[in-house]
């Protein structure tokens, strides 16, 4: 039981984190490996703010989401957005932009190195416990755990009730169909990639309040996101939410049960599971 | 076999050139040694990487899993088996585990094989010290009487097999297979090539001399530890070389290996702390100013001079 909550709880910033590459990935189609750095300068932000401000992790993000959307915007427009005209073919892109991504994280770790030092860094912020169904659990996680929670319902309502929702779907299901209705889909993706580095930077405050990072912990958290997101299927908000919540309880059970050393392994495990059995995600459909 | 009029110059050239990098060792200034082993190794991962990744436009990010494997191999061994023997060992680990990894991602498409290939040196990591941590080791020291020289030679050696064997591929129907699937997979296999069996060989291939790379550098290290001998930046290096160069012909990963390494030399003395920087923006010039490489720049140049004089 107690395993299978603490699961829970971190697989709720998991959710957030992958849901903001979703976007990236399943509408925009850049495959975001830079997506670990922005969870890492979000949590940098937030820690910043609450050791010379005392703000709260829990308002913080609201000053960080519009800073990181428009700067993720920019990314999408100056730098991504050449790629994905000179890109003939899907394969050419992903290609192209997982070497730029890749190009942009390392560029980011090397930025924040030179900015913060390689120091790992933590603060207390409501570490209390709380008690859940006979067991305690720290209050920060608690709260981490709700906060995500929030921010998935609402980009989850957005994305199926708002009109922008709705193109945001037509442009993740068919670009070329999307251009034909009058979506303008390189102002959609970049719209898309924009809010999906908000959500994981907002993601990375949320996590920053009980977890200890550092300036190159970012690439573990890219990988853990793209792992749920094969899981949970490109583009399916639901399938993100299970597939993390998923993650997280296994990763608890290996670090508990057998060496907190293997997360990543138990991580790989389920990944190679989905790929041979189910490589169109959880609730995915087979494609033609 | 039938060779063209074209390949015998060539394969002279080459061999005069191998001549040349094996006497390295005479000039005896322990700097020159130093570099050249860094351009040996990396030249024979960076071929080897793009005999797999430049025809097919996979990229491969687990170099430093199957290099770390071979570096292992020798540690654990080497007081109970010959050299000579461990490095074949490790290769066969090595095309063990890019077998395996080649059947679980090769069959999907191309993005979920870059990400299974980017934790995989992590998740070995993980597991060997995992295991250490079982049996109560750290690390260990490989204390052997093979020098530096014998290590450089035997790594031309080996780049000069790697040559030759891309060489071959090239020539033979399975590099032929290969281009097609590079260029278009659907029609590859609508054309009758199984596509999986390819990309597993070659993959394989590249698994292989790295593994064996890292058994032959082994005793250069005498401690080995798992963050020493799985450091993933050695699989970013050998991309950004690959492609540096230019992926798309035999030699051209040669040519980036060269300047990045003396590049690689220099930063790494002078500013230690900004190597990160460096591989992010090298990775940016290649993707937008060099996106065939140094290969691609000569080539151009070529055209254009052919193009003066009137040939074109």
């Amino acid at each position: 039981m107690y395993i299978i909550i603490t699961g829970l709880l971190l697989g709720g910033s998991y959710a957030l984190i992958a849901m903001g590459l979703n976007l990236q990935y399943g509408v925009a189609r850049i495959m975001n490996l830079a997506n670990g750095e922005m969870l890492v300068a979000g949590g940098f932000v937030a820690f910043w703010l609450y050791t010379t401000a005392e703000l709260s992790p829990f308002l913080s993000i609201f000053l960080l989401a519009p800073v990181v959307f428009a700067l993720n915007w920019l990314i999408y427009r100056i730098m991504l957005l050449p790629l994905v005209r000179r890109a003939k073919t899907r394969g050419q892109l992903e290609v192209d932009s997982i070497l730029a991504t890749f190009g942009l994280s390392f560029v980011a770790v090397g930025l924040m190195l030179a900015v913060f030092g390689g120091d790992y860094f933590s603060y207390s912020y409501l570490a209390r416990s709380v008690p859940i169904a006979g067991d305690t659990f720290a209050l920060n996680r608690v709260s981490a755990f709700i906060g995500a929670a929030i921010l998935c319902g609402l980009v989850y309502l957005w994305l199926n009730r708002s009109r922008v929702g709705l193109s945001l779907r037509a442009v993740a299901v068919a670009p070329e169909s999307a251009r034909l209705v009058g979506i303008d889909v390189a102002q959609r993706s970049a719209l898309a990639f924009g809010l999906g580095g908000a959500i994981t930077a907002m993601g990375g405050a949320l996590v920053s309040s009980y977890l200890t990072l550092d300036a190159s912990t970012g690439v573990i958290f890219t990988l853990k996101a793209l792992i749920v997101v094969i899981m949970g299927g490109v583009g399916d908000v639901r399938g993100t939410i299970v597939a993390a919540l998923m993650l997280g309880i296994l990763e608890t059970f290996v670090a508990t049960v057998i060496d907190p050393g293997l997360t990543l392994a138990a991580a790989y495990g389920l990944f190679i599971l989905i790929l041979l059995f189910r490589p169109q995600g959880l609730f995915g459909r087979a494609s033609a | 076999m039938n060779l063209s009029r074209d390949d015998i110059p060539a394969l002279a050239f080459s061999a005069l050139l191998l001549g040349l990098a094996a006497m390295l060792p005479l000039t005896g200034s322990s700097y020159w040694m130093g570099i050249g082993l860094s351009i040996a190794m990396f030249t024979v991962l960076s071929t080897s990487w793009a005999l797999f990744s430049g025809p097919t436009h996979y990229i491969s990010l687990a170099t430093a899993a199957f290099f770390g494997l071979g570096t292992y191999t020798v540690g654990l061994g080497f007081e109970s088996l010959p050299f000579w023997l461990l490095i074949i060992i490790a290769a066969a680990i090595g095309a063990a585990l890019a077998g395996i990894v080649g059947l679980a991602t090769l069959r999907l498409s191309g993005v979920y094989f870059v990400i299974f290939t980017l934790g995989l040196a992590e998740l070995v990591r993980q597991l060997t010290t995992w295991v250490q941590n079982l049996t109560g080791q750290r690390g260990f020291y490989v204390l052997t009487d093979i020098g530096e020289t014998e290590i450089y030679l035997m790594l031309v050696g080996l780049a000069a097999l790697v040559f030759l064997t891309g060489w071959l591929i090239g020539r033979s129907r399975l590099g032929f297979a290969l281009r097609i699937i590079g260029d278009d997979e659907e029609v590859a296999r609508h054309s009758g090539i199984n596509t999986a069996r390819a990309k597993v060989l070659l993959f394989m291939v590249s698994g292989l001399v790295a593994a064996a790379t890292g058994a032959i550098l082994a005793p250069r290290y005498v401690y080995i530890e798992p963050s020493l001998a799985f450091s993933p930046i050695l699989s970013f290096q050998v991309v950004i070389m690959a492609l540096l160069g230019g992926p798309g012909r035999l030699w051209g990963p040669l040519v980036g290996v060269i300047p990045f390494t003396f590049l690689w030399e220099a930063i790494s003395s002078s500013f230690p702390n900004q190597t990160t920087l460096v591989l992010g923006i090298a990775f940016l010039v290649i993707v937008y100013a060099l996106p065939r490489g140094f290969v691609g720049l000569i080539e151009d140049g070529r055209h254009r001079l052919r193009a003066r004089e009137g040939y074109a």
